[in-house]
Order: C-alpha cells, then structure tokens, then sequence
C-alpha cells in the first residue's frame, strides 16, 4: 500500500505545537526545581539522628521508584479527592512529577553526600562554620558536583515522563498532540512531529545542564 | 448501578498482572536479543556502525516512551501492517528495551580491560569466538546489576501500554476505578502490585552492585 505522507495539514496548528513545548518546559523546569529540593532533604532526612525521618524518608522513595509514574498520577488526580483533597490537573501534574524528581534525585545525592570523606566534615567545623555553613559549601556543593552528571540524567527524565500526565489531561505538548490528532486524523505525522520536538528539548536540556556544570562546577580542586 | 469495591473487584484488578508480566517479559527478551546487537555494533571497530548505534540509542533515550509507543501503534498500519494490541505493544516496548539495554552491555563490553581481547586476538581467536568465549562473559557479571535495575524500569512502563487501550494491570486498575468509583482503592491495589513485583527486584540489583563493588 500507499501511504502519502502529508505534514502540511499540520502546519495551521504551529503555534498550538510552539505553546505545547513550552508547557512542557514550564512543567518540567518546575518540578525539576522543586524535585531537587525535595531531593536535598529527603537525602537529609535519610541520615537524620531520629529513626522516624529514616523510615518515612526511605518509605517514600521506595514506594516511588518502585510504582509506575501513570499509577502515581492516577493515585493523586483520582484517588485522593476521596479524602478530600482535589486538584487541577496541571496542579496535579506538578505535584506527581516533583514528587517522582524528588524521589529518583534523593538516591543520587544521597550517593554524592556520601562520598564526601568524614575529615571534611571536621575541617570545616574546627575552621568555626557553623553546621548550616558546613553543609552548603562543603558538602552540598561538591557533592551535586560529583553526580551532576547522574542527576542531569535523572533531570532529563523527568522532562520525557512529563508526557505522561496527558493522561490526566493535563496541557502540555502530547496532549495538544492528541487534540490535533482528533482534529486532523493525521496520527503518524503528528506523533513524528511531536516526537522530534521531544527530541530537540532533550537535547536541549542536556545542552544548558553541560553548560551549568561548566559554569558553576568547574572550580579547581585541588 | 455503581459496584461495590470487595474482593471479586480487588481480584480483577489482579488478574491484570498476568499481562503486565507476560509483556515485560516479552520486552526483555526481544530487547535483549536486539539490544546484543547493538551493544555490539556501539562496540565495533567500524564507524559506520558505531555511529549507526549511537544514533539509535539517543533517539530512544530521547525521546518518551509514549511517543515510541504511539508511533508504533499508529504507525504500523500506516505502513501497511495490520497488527493486533498485542504485536504493536510487544514491538514497542522490544525496540525501548532493546536501546537501553544496548547502551548497559555496551559500558559491560567496554568495562571489560582491553588486555583481555587483545590477549584473545593475539591467540588468533576470531572476533566471534573473542566476544563469545572472552568478552562477553566478563561483561555479563558487570552487567546483571543495572539490567535486573532496568528489568523494574520496564515493568513500571509496561504501564503505558493502557494509555492505547492494552489490559494490563493499570488498565484493570482504571476500568474498576470508574466501575466502583473508588479510584484511591482501585490505583491504590494496582500500586501493591507493582511494588510487590518490583521491590524485590530493586534489592537484588542493589545487593549484586554491592557484591560486584567488594570484587573490584
């Protein structure tokens, strides 16, 4: 069989597919954000004096790592209204992914505090940092500069699985692709198009994280 | 009429893991198969193939699953393929795992010292039996740590399979949910079950990377 090839159908709806990415960053750069922050302290909190930190610490990444993205965003778009508590599906759609990017970052700095040697701890309280001052320079920083490479993986991730949450309908590229599809009946070539978009973002994202570890990583060491 | 959430519906959701199961399963071994391959061809002295390879993996490892998925699943019968649910998810999630599974043997193969099959080639082995009998079994201990890990990655992605109507267990999950309106019950079992399946598979691969650190 034959099959014409016809992209030119979905040349009116450019500027759907142009606010389609940029959804998709907006929603990505947001959980990455906030899943970093989560990621910092639940690392913490995995090595916290007080066992109940551990364990709801280590719970939660468990249970995170170990369940499908598509069923934790079920779980909190349609499951947790039932206690009462309801979202938006893009307010949904950020909790999920940043709880996800949390969860996934917590493991890999975790790694990275992990190697910072115990003398280094000590220097920096007999040089009088306070315990705050001692975890933001010595062992915060070159700890994400150890596994920034690991973590922008992990980062990059999270903008593909970003994609899922089209199926809480929630407004981001994949799900104004869909809405196109329903409009053209141009399946392939929508998805072609979609998919080479993802593509370029990702490669983009790795780009600017390269350049933030050049930017803000590469200070001698020794 | 609404259906009561109890056991009849709990079971239903379960009986979807026999699919999850049975296509993950499918995916590694389909994945594994292709994704020798490209391990090889990523590790080949060719640079065509080598090029050939990279591109492959960078193209599923940047892009979503779901984007892979649906370009399978409409794209086959644009193609002229009439396929069934089946044949389209199987030869999606076959050619992700492939690409990914490529990439973990290909750092097992390039993790093995050059010494050894440059050893093997000064014996006068052949590349064939210098990868068979020399390189590859070295690399296979380096590897089965990260592939039991991806192993969880592909059953928690075997999820997306229901986003195209394929019943497995999340695809039960959804039907019951919107059946008995209780959706934190329905997504809240299909959670148990994943987790049952895959947290014994996280610990071993964290116990053989453990054990395989001691060694080197």
């Amino acid at each position: 069989m034959t099959y014409h090839f016809d992209f030119s159908v979905l040349l009116p709806y450019w500027e759907q597919l142009l606010r389609g990415c940029w959804l998709t960053i907006l929603l990505s750069a947001i959980s990455i954000a906030a899943g970093l922050v989560i990621g910092i302290l639940t690392a913490l909190a995995k090595q916290s004096r007080f066992a109940a930190a551990r364990v709801a610490a280590g719970t939660y990444v468990e249970i995170i790592r170990n369940t499908p993205f598509l069923v934790q965003v079920f779980f909190i778009f349609f499951g947790l209204p039932a206690l009462g508590v309801s979202f938006q599906p893009w307010s949904a759609a950020v909790l999920a992914l940043s709880l996800n990017c949390g969860a996934f970052s917590a493991e890999v700095i975790r790694g990275g505090i992990d190697a910072i040697a115990r003398g280094q701890y000590e220097a920096g309280t007999a040089l009088g940092l306070k315990p705050l001052q001692v975890f933001r320079y010595i062992v915060l920083k070159p700890a994400l500069r150890i596994i920034f490479p690991a973590l922008s993986g992990q980062f990059v991730l999270t903008l593909l699985t970003t994609s899922i949450v089209s199926s809480i309908s929630a407004e981001e590229l994949t799900s104004i692709a869909q809405s196109i599809d329903t409009l053209t009946f141009r399946s392939f070539e929508i998805y072609i198009v979609a998919t080479i978009l993802y593509l370029t973002m990702s490669f983009g994202f790795a780009t600017v994280f390269k350049l933030v570890d050049r930017l803000y990583f590469s200070y001698p060491v020794k | 009429m609404i259906r009561q959430f109890g056991l009849p519906e709990a079971l239903a959701i379960l009986s979807g893991v026999q699919a999850t199961i049975l296509l993950s399963l499918i995916a590694f071994a389909g994945g594994g198969i292709v994704g020798l391959a490209v391990a090889l061809m990523r590790t080949s002295e060719k640079t065509w193939l080598q090029r050939c390879a990279a591109f492959y993996i960078d193209f599923f490892q940047g892009t979503p699953l779901l984007m892979q998925l649906f370009l399978v699943f409409y794209g086959l019968p644009v193609l002229g393929y009439k396929v069934n649910p089946w044949v389209a998810v199987a030869i999606g999630f076959t050619l992700h795992a492939s690409a990914f599974l490529g990439e973990i043997w290909r750092g097992s193969i390039q993790a093995v010292p050059r010494g050894q099959s440059e050893a093997a080639y000064a014996l006068g082995l052949s590349y064939a039996s210098r990868m068979r009998n020399v390189v590859l079994p070295q690399a296979m201990r380096i590897s089965v740590a990260p592939t039991v890990g991806f192993m969880v990655q592909l059953i928690k992605g075997t999820s997306l399979a229901a986003i195209i109507g394929f019943v497995e267990l999340s695809r039960s999950a959804q039907i019951i949910a919107s059946a008995t309106y209780k959706p934190l019950l329905a997504y809240g079992c299909a959670g148990i079950v994943y987790f049952v399946l895959c947290f014994p598979l996280s610990r071993l691969s964290m116990r053989l990377e453990k054990r395989f650190a001691v060694k080197t």
